[in-house]
């Protein structure tokens, strides 16, 4: 720190923003950074809450364990199907939707806040209201059965071909409006000269589109992804509610099997070491993430 | 699109894109383009909540499409047997404390974001887009041995500083965007006039920031009213238990009271949907500060 000059009143400026920032770094530390630190202690050790007799130190045994185990293998290939899947078409069907409000038309801001609402809804909810659409008896499928299309029995949770797509159209639908709000946000952004620039040199809709537009947002889309894609592979609400990771394990993902084994097994140590590998896991894709696409992270300064 | 793209002479494409000639030469070709995918994903978004409503408000055995005549039969069988009376006042509880905590905390961390250029900034700001990378759900374990040794489960208080750290970090980013549109020369006029800095941030800033409180607060409220892992895993005790947790058990292994199910949802979503539809445009406003980006 840079303080202690001869004045009061400078030392106390200099102070003033760590005094700011103070509670939240305590909040931080406590709550978030402790923790963190007590997984990777817990993951070496042998912790089965109501078998306290057993405690030991294991050394790596927790990840040896975690490599012969099948269910962590599968739990890691449904969690990157489901991040690639859910990301992939929440950022195409999200870019294509802040591009339609983006634009001017009679009930904009209705149409703006009746797309966005899905983005309000917990997971436990989502679950309860696509637990009435899916449902064999009382469902949509049901209902377009009497209007005769398809099959009045189909039963898309039962079935472990059909469960894949129907967890990712439920998520979908409570996650594409984030996209769309941070997409529209950055498309506001974009200089209206740009386009004029474009149109003089002779550039049609679809090429503004993909040399000024995508340019302009990249950044925000890469962050966006991030951010969603981590949010994505720790999700858990949903498939914890609508499916609890079945048919036979069929959608449970990684952090669902280490919240099934806090909750139903309190195998803590097991359990922490597969935090612990999560956590490196989705650090390592952050950081190559980050590299690959060259994020430039513009806008660092006190003002702008 | 790309066929529209060649016929049109190019100069008239600015108006088109930014504003109201294109609402004057609207045609075939922007129906198309703008309201019928536009209607279609409206119809994605709204039926299934209009199924939820259905269930909500008809008969129980009814297959009617259209809720008529309203019963609020299922309405009181959660609101007064299932417990979602004491589930809803625990939730408003432990969403309004972290609205205010997630705020207060993101004013002040916001602030000296924007305004001030100190040592350890750049660390700071990367260590809050850093937390983003924690999985809440995984950190069930540790965070419950924290809270067992401060006597904190079973209690609101765990939920209520659980919910303000996962959330704080991107709503002190997102306030610092907010503090940075407010012009620095207001505050320093008022400085030189003799205010303090804190009284010059009460009387100039603060009351311009509103978007941003609104903003902020709001999702503060919406993602703790939401959470449903914290909950199921720091309280036992049903009569401290959230509206999530109360709607899970109506999903239950078995359901077969749809309406229960749907009605229980209802009560659920209105306060936070309605929220969010107030307040969905100052996070547009908020986001396009560059905060994100920051």
């Amino acid at each position: 720190m840079t303080l202690a000059g001869p004045y009061g009143a400078r030392t106390r400026r200099a102070l003033t923003p760590y005094v700011l920032i103070a509670p939240t770094v305590l909040l931080l530390v406590g709550f978030l950074l402790v923790p963190l630190g007590s997984v990777g202690y817990y993951a070496l050790q042998h912790r089965v809450v109501n078998e306290p007799y057993d405690d030991a130190f294991v050394g790596l045994d927790n990840f040896s364990r975690m490599l012969g185990d099948q269910q962590f293998w599968h739990s890691l290939v449904f969690s990157a199907k489901w991040v690639a899947a859910e990301v992939g078409l929440q950022l195409l069907l999200g870019l294509v939707l802040a591009l339609i409000v983006n634009e001017t038309f009679v009930g904009r801001a209705v149409a703006r806040a009746l797309v966005f609402s899905p983005w309000a809804v917990s997971g436990v909810l989502t679950t309860g209201i696509w637990l009435l659409l899916y449902n064999p008896a009382t469902g949509v499928f049901h209902q377009l059965s009497e209007f005769g299309l398809g099959d009045p029995a189909t039963s898309v949770l039962g079935d472990p071909d059909t469960v894949f797509p129907a967890v990712v159209v439920a998520e979908l639908w409570r996650g594409v409006p984030f996209f769309a709000i941070l997409i529209l946000a950055d498309l506001q952004s974009v200089p209206k000269d740009l386009y004029e620039a474009a149109s003089i040199d002779g550039a049609g809709r679809v090429r503004s589109f993909l040399h000024v537009t995508l340019p302009h947002l990249r950044d925000a889309i890469v962050l966006a992804t991030l951010l969603r894609a981590v949010w994505e592979f720790n999700n858990v609400d949903l498939l914890y509610t609508l499916t609890n990771g079945g048919p036979a394990g069929a959608t449970t993902g990684l952090p669902l099997y280490v919240a099934q084994l806090a909750r139903k097994s309190y195998d803590f140590g097991y359990g922490s070491a597969l935090t612990t590998a999560a956590f490196v896991l989705l650090l390592f894709c952050s950081v190559l993430y980050l590299r690959l696409s060259r994020f430039e992270g513009r806008g660092e300064g006190v003002q702008r | 699109m790309s066929a529209d793209a060649t016929r049109l002479p190019a100069v008239h494409r600015p108006a088109a894109r930014s504003s109201r000639g294109a609402a004057a030469r609207a045609g075939a070709g922007r129906a198309l383009r703008l309201f019928l995918p536009l209607g279609l994903y409206l119809l994605f978004t709204l039926v299934p909540f209009y199924w939820m409503l259905l269930f909500a408000l008809r008969p129980a055995g009814s297959t009617a499409l259209v809720p008529w005549p309203v019963t609020f039969e299922h309405f009181d069988t959660v609101w007064n047997g299932m417990g979602f009376r004491t589930y809803f006042t625990n939730s408003v509880l432990i969403a309004a404390l972290t609205l205010v905590s997630v705020t207060f905390f993101a004013l002040m961390g916001g602030y000296a974001l924007a305004r001030f250029a100190f040592r350890g900034r750049r660390a700071f700001m990367l260590a809050l887009l850093c937390t983003q990378f924690v999985p809440g759900a995984m950190m069930l374990i540790p965070l419950f041995n924290v809270f067992q040794l401060l006597h904190l489960i079973d209690t609101r208080w765990s939920l209520v500083v659980a919910e303000t750290v996962f959330q704080l970090p991107l709503a002190m980013i997102l306030m610092s965007g907010f503090v940075k549109n407010v012009p620095v020369e207001l505050e320093e006029s008022a400085m030189v006039d003799g205010c303090g800095r804190l009284r010059a941030f009460l009387a100039v800033v603060l009351p311009l920031l509103r978007p941003g409180i609104v903003a902020v607060g709001s999702f503060a409220f919406i993602g703790s009213w939401n959470n449903f892992l914290f909950a199921l895993m720091f309280l036992n005790d049903p009569e401290l238990q959230t509206v999530p947790v109360g709607l899970q058990t109506t999903i239950g292994e078995n359901t077969v009271d749809f309406g229960a199910l749907a009605a229980g949802g209802v009560v659920a979503a209105v306060p936070v949907v309605l929220v969010f539809a107030f307040v969905q445009k100052y996070l547009v406003q908020g986001m396009s500060a560059g905060a994100v980006k920051g």
